[in-house]
């Protein structure tokens, strides 16, 4: 479980976010959301330890994270995965050796057992014979597919996706959703999935935080989002004329 | 005058010190112990074929034609001179090639070659958040990226600065006999007149750190760029600059420490 509690952060002087407390459980998808610049990826940097708050507490498990010193972050960032909002493959290397390297940097598993492992994260996330290629020569629905195998290949307990669906089509949006929201039951994974995407929302939120102006203005579930009676959080959920009509027409019928 | 140079350096002085702050917390970080053996030796066999191996054409290139238009300047001076020995021409060439040519020369334009590949590669993964993925993984990544770079340089330079002397060297002799203007004889005997290898520990010494200035500083401005694609040009441009800017600096006070 992650707890964050009263996070502050500012950038010469401009507040981004502002007294920030929510709690991300294990084994649910946990979304941030909000409209472009609100503070999300702030705020999931903060969490990630890639920004410091300038006050509030990050809990991990009940552990202070921004209290401990390098290796005690360091041990809790091996229990981290985290998929980029451009996949952040490295170039360099193929796709198995991609999701071979957090195994090679931190297991003293034999190179036979790297690879297995490596061959079994990329099929559970339907890559198979894409091994030898580089992250150039495949998709953007592939290079995520195989982001998420690197970040599960150690078994995080900790899960954050940074907008998984930015520059997918809809259905390919919704098969990484359901592939997240499945790998999160099966391994018990505390996941953070930061999107402004409402289609994610509506198909896999099962705990959603709204951040607006740098503020958790609400919280709640995909079934509570399309009822709740908050002004900004409206505006953000029924941001299209089509979805505007139909809300009206929920409220008529109620 | 006076008014606007103290503003200048008003101006100047904390963009200076915050540089220079953040360059060696950099290398305290670049200096920590490795997650992993094995992944950093790898590394560093990488690099040193990167940064060294691929560089030897060029320094091969430069070294014979520096090595033979030192040989043709000293020789049009003093050819008609009877007062001066045609040894002077090998001598020359040597002292020239060792001293100063083969490790300042070299290193100048391996900072040029060098210092833009590490700052565009690092500043590219910077960008494009390959950086933080390391960090998330809980890897040091200034050390995974920087400490391969700085110990491949430092291994493979002096080599390099090594053939540098000796094609030069060559590069001179090839004018001499080409030319007509010594015998080869007089060559060789000017290349070993007077010879101590203090000049070669001097001049491997000098690399060395013109290498660890490549590598280090290539790497701060590649490692903190912000912002895209045209950021990560303007770094590369400015590891260049700011490495060869360092490297005279440093010839100079090695020399006036070493050799005066």
């Amino acid at each position: 479980m992650i707890e964050v509690k009263h996070l502050y952060k500012s950038f010469s002087g401009v507040q981004v976010l502002e007294d920030i407390s929510s709690t991300f459980q294990k084994g649910k998808m946990n979304l941030i959301i909000g409209k472009s610049g609100s503070g999300k990826s702030v705020l999931t940097k903060c969490m990630v330890g890639l920004l410091t708050p300038d006050s509030g507490e990050v809990l991990y498990n009940g552990v202070n994270f921004h209290e401990l010193d390098f290796e005690g972050k360091k041990e809790i960032r091996k229990k981290m995965g985290m998929l980029f909002q451009a996949s952040a493959l490295f170039d360099s290397k193929t796709v198995l050796e991609n999701v071979m390297f957090p195994l090679e940097m931190f297991t003293n598993k034999t190179k036979s057992e790297r690879i297995d492992r490596a061959r079994f994260c990329l099929e559970r996330v339907n890559i198979i014979g894409k091994d030898q290629l580089y992250p150039s020569e495949i998709s953007g629905g592939m290079q995520k597919r195989v982001a998420i195998a690197r970040a599960i290949a150690m078994n995080p307990e900790f899960l954050f996706c940074d907008e998984p669906n930015s520059g997918l089509d809809p259905q390919t949006s919704i098969v990484i959703d359901k592939l997240i929201s499945e790998l999160t039951e099966e391994y018990n994974m505390c996941t953070i999935v930061i999107t402004h995407d409402m289609n994610s929302v509506l198909e896999v939120g099962d705990n959603i935080t709204f951040i607006h102006g740098g503020r958790n203005i609400w919280t709640g579930t995909r079934t509570e989002i399309l009822s709740a009676d908050i002004k900004e959080l409206n505006d953000f959920v029924y941001a299209s004329g089509f979805m505007k009509e139909v809300r009206s027409n929920l409220i008529k019928l109620r | 005058m006076k008014a606007i140079f103290e503003a200048l350096l008003l101006l100047m002085l904390p963009t200076f010190f915050s540089h220079f702050g953040a360059y060696f917390l950099m290398l305290t970080k670049v200096f920590r112990k490795p997650e992993n053996f094995k992944i950093y030796r790898e590394r560093i066999v990488e690099e040193i074929d990167i940064l060294g191996v691929k560089s030897l054409g060029i320094v091969v290139l430069l070294s014979v034609f520096m090595g033979a238009v030192v040989t043709l300047q000293t020789a049009s001076n003093i050819w008609d001179n009877p007062l001066i020995p045609k040894y002077t021409i090998g001598f020359t060439t040597r002292q020239s090639m060792i001293l100063e040519f083969a490790p300042t020369i070299i290193s100048l334009i391996l900072a040029g070659k060098v210092g833009s590949v590490i700052a565009s590669e690092l500043g590219t993964m910077r960008v494009t958040q390959q950086i933080d993925a390391l960090e998330i993984m809980g890897i040091n990544s200034t050390a995974y990226l920087v400490l391969p770079k700085v110990i491949a340089a430092v291994l493979i330079n002096p080599f390099l600065v090594l053939i540098s002397m000796f094609v030069g060297i060559m590069g001179g002799w090839f004018v001499v006999v080409g030319t007509g203007f010594a015998t080869t004889y007089d060559f060789i005997d000017g290349c070993q007149i007077d010879f101590r290898g203090f000049f070669v520990y001097y001049a491997l010494l000098k690399t060395v750190v013109f290498a660890f200035v490549i590598t280090t500083v290539s790497s701060y401005h590649g490692y903190f760029v912000k912002g895209g694609s045209l950021e990560v040009g303007q770094a590369s441009t400015k590891a260049v600059t700011y490495s060869s800017v360092l490297i005279l600096i440093l010839n100079y006070v090695i020399t006036q420490i070493m050799l005066i």
